[in-house]
């Protein structure tokens, strides 16, 4: 059903892996994967009209960090985009960290495991899978990929109350499993690596490997993983972000907040702020301002971390065309 | 060769095993349940009962359901071009090479994509706040009383504006990336046969762009009809202005868990995802017969 044409999604793909095969050759790229291409002169007006754009993305979290080392207190009598009096970075982390027995810190792992192990389950499984469909013909390879295609299209938020019913049939409510579970699921992911493998292992390729006597095993850990990893990098992007941010699910099939992730944790503490809580030892504003700016900082980590790999120039030339 | 073809059928579906346990577990077998669900009614008497498409009639008639269903149709119609819009400006203007520093533009568009949904709606729905917000100060500084953003007439563009910051990069992303498949050869030989700029914009660049609008634009449709984290996590900062009702995922939420509708919160749920795939399937139509007509 929402099927994008073939290309597409490997070319959203290269827009996080750089070194992405191509159907056409082309001359030596520059650091940045691009070809030196003779550039119009540079024009100011154009990088300040973009400028305006980066701001609009940018100054919100300028405002978070700088809020973040207020006083509740400063956060009312003082700038939004300067600091007030004293710096109060540390003592909120503290205060995040301490309030309510160091339950932030909770929240922080349980969203940890659920991403690293969602979404490395999740890529792990759409890799294998989605290598199967693009280099063997087997029975049932036809209905599997229709159905995958339409599963791309039934968002997740539309499965998550019915998904509570079922597992609460299954006894696995306010269980890791049912944050899990779900997640391991990633019909884009497969479809994302379906495509690519298409264009990442070439045919004649397998058949020298087999030819060589390498069993089907060997082969795709010795050759198709190193040229699907650019794809399979993408897809642990797209599903870490998803994981990270996974709010319905977590929300609907978890209520001890003890199993909390940090999204439905910053939630809950942003209801006790606006109901006018913390009004007694600890106040809770700083503390959901403070816990959201460091909720995000794995994340873009990650990202720039991951973006290592991005860059890794994997020559689909293993073979002459 | 024919025990060889066994051999490698079998080598495929070891592969897809692991996806299949997942994909039944936590797609398909949810949607089953789920459709079965919505054919039940709970009764006074008698319990569960069979009552076939009765709860899909009665969603028909829901008001509620419709306002819901109107909002985020509304939500789509304006705040989906526009975030698009600027996504492409920004994938093309990255992709002229006539900017300074491409690469941090890239990165700092992009970087609201790691921000949590409900982080994102938090940290806006601070910001629209006159008490230790921007809004007010802003409104100081040009001298003119800024509308209250989350009042009910303007909590919608709000909450549209959380969903832009959040996504105009990672849209801009997957159109750079569709413009820079384009083998420089075309750019070169589409010169020497004199084209200019605008020409070498319609005729070379939006050509490359299409699949990837559409793509763009598939995802968009599924994030405003199954609109949820935004204006949940806005409710509580302004419980006058969203209704447990305001987008129908939030309905059938409530349905579920407020009301213990469990049957009919499905139906709700099962529509929606039809209305969803509807709207996706009628986005893809049109952009095709498009393209054919080019």
């Amino acid at each position: 059903m929402t099927t994008a044409a073939p290309g597409t999604v490997s070319r959203s793909a290269e827009a996080f892996t750089e070194g992405a095969p191509r159907r056409t050759p082309s001359r030596r790229r520059g650091s940045r994967g691009r070809p030196a291409r003779r550039r119009p002169g540079r024009s100011t007006s154009l990088t300040v009209a973009m400028g305006l754009m980066l701001a609009y993305t940018l100054i919100p979290l300028l405002w978070l960090a700088i809020s973040a080392t207020k006083s509740n207190q400063t956060l009312f009598d003082s700038p939004g985009l300067w600091f007030g009096d004293g710096f109060h970075l540390f003592e909120n982390i503290q205060d995040v960290f301490t309030y309510d027995h160091g339950i932030y810190l909770r929240w922080f792992g349980n969203t940890l495991l659920y991403s690293v192990v969602g979404a490395g389950g999740a890529s792990i499984i759409a890799t294998m899978g989605g290598y199967a469909l693009a280099t063997y013909e087997f029975v049932g390879r036809r209905v599997l990929s229709a159905v995958v295609i339409g599963a791309i299209s039934i968002p997740a938020s539309a499965l998550a109350v019915p998904t509570y019913l079922l597992f609460s049939d299954m006894g696995i409510v306010n269980t890791p499993w049912a944050v899990l579970l779900p997640s391991l699921a990633s019909p884009f992911g497969l479809y994302l690596m379906r495509v690519y493998a298409t264009e990442a292992v070439p045919d004649a390729m397998l058949e020298a490997a087999r030819i060589d006597g390498a069993g089907e095993l060997r082969i795709f850990l010795t050759i198709s993983l190193r040229l699907l990893a650019p794809g399979f990098v993408t897809v642990l992007l797209f599903t870490l972000v998803a994981t990270w941010n996974n709010y319905f699910l977590p929300l609907i099939v978890l209520n001890d907040p003890e199993l909390f992730p940090l999204t439905v944790g910053l939630r809950q503490w942003d209801s006790l702020a606006q109901g006018g809580a913390g009004a007694g030892a600890t106040p809770i504003l700083p503390l959901v301002i403070t816990g959201s700016l460091l909720a995000i900082v794995p994340l873009i980590v990650a990202f720039l971390f991951l973006q290592r790999f991005w860059q890794s120039g994997l020559a689909a030339g293993g073979v002459k065309q | 060769m024919k025990r060889r073809a066994v051999r490698r059928n079998l080598t495929a579906h070891a592969f897809l095993l692991p996806f299949l346990c997942v994909f039944v577990v936590g797609v398909l077998a949810p949607l089953m349940y789920s459709v079965n669900l919505s054919l039940y009614q709970e009764r006074m008497i008698g319990g569960m009962v069979f009552t076939g498409l009765d709860n899909y009639t009665k969603a028909f008639k829901d008001n509620l359901f419709h306002a819901g269903l109107g909002r985020v149709a509304l939500f789509f119609a304006i705040q989906v071009p526009l975030m698009l819009g600027l996504a492409l400006l920004a994938a093309l203007a990255i992709d002229s090479g006539r900017l300074r520093a491409p690469g941090l533009f890239r990165i700092g568009i992009f970087v609201p994509y790691a921000v949590p949904g409900v982080v994102a709606a938090l940290m806006w729905g601070y910001l629209y706040g006159d008490r230790f917000g921007l809004a007010g100060e802003i409104g100081d500084l040009l001298h003119t009383e800024v509308p209250d953003l989350l009042s009910e007439s303007w909590m919608l563009a709000s909450i549209g504006n959380i969903v832009t910051w959040s996504y105009v990069g990672y849209n801009m992303l997957i159109f750079y990336a569709a413009l820079r498949s384009v083998p420089e050869e075309l750019y070169e030989a589409a010169e020497v046969d004199g084209a200019g700029a605008l020409r070498k914009a319609f005729s070379i660049k939006l050509p490359a762009l299409r699949p990837a609008l559409l793509m763009a634009t598939t995802f968009s449709v599924i994030g405003s009809f199954q609109l949820f984290n935004e204006p949940s996590v806005l409710q509580s900062l302004a419980p006058a202005a969203v209704s447990t009702n305001y987008t129908p995922n939030m309905y059938a939420y409530s349905l579920a868990f407020d009301g213990r509708q469990f049957n009919y919160s499905a139906a709700v749920a099962v529509l929606l995802g039809l209305v969803t795939v509807i709207v996706a399937y009628a986005v893809q139509r049109t952009t095709a017969r498009r393209e054919r007509m080019l």
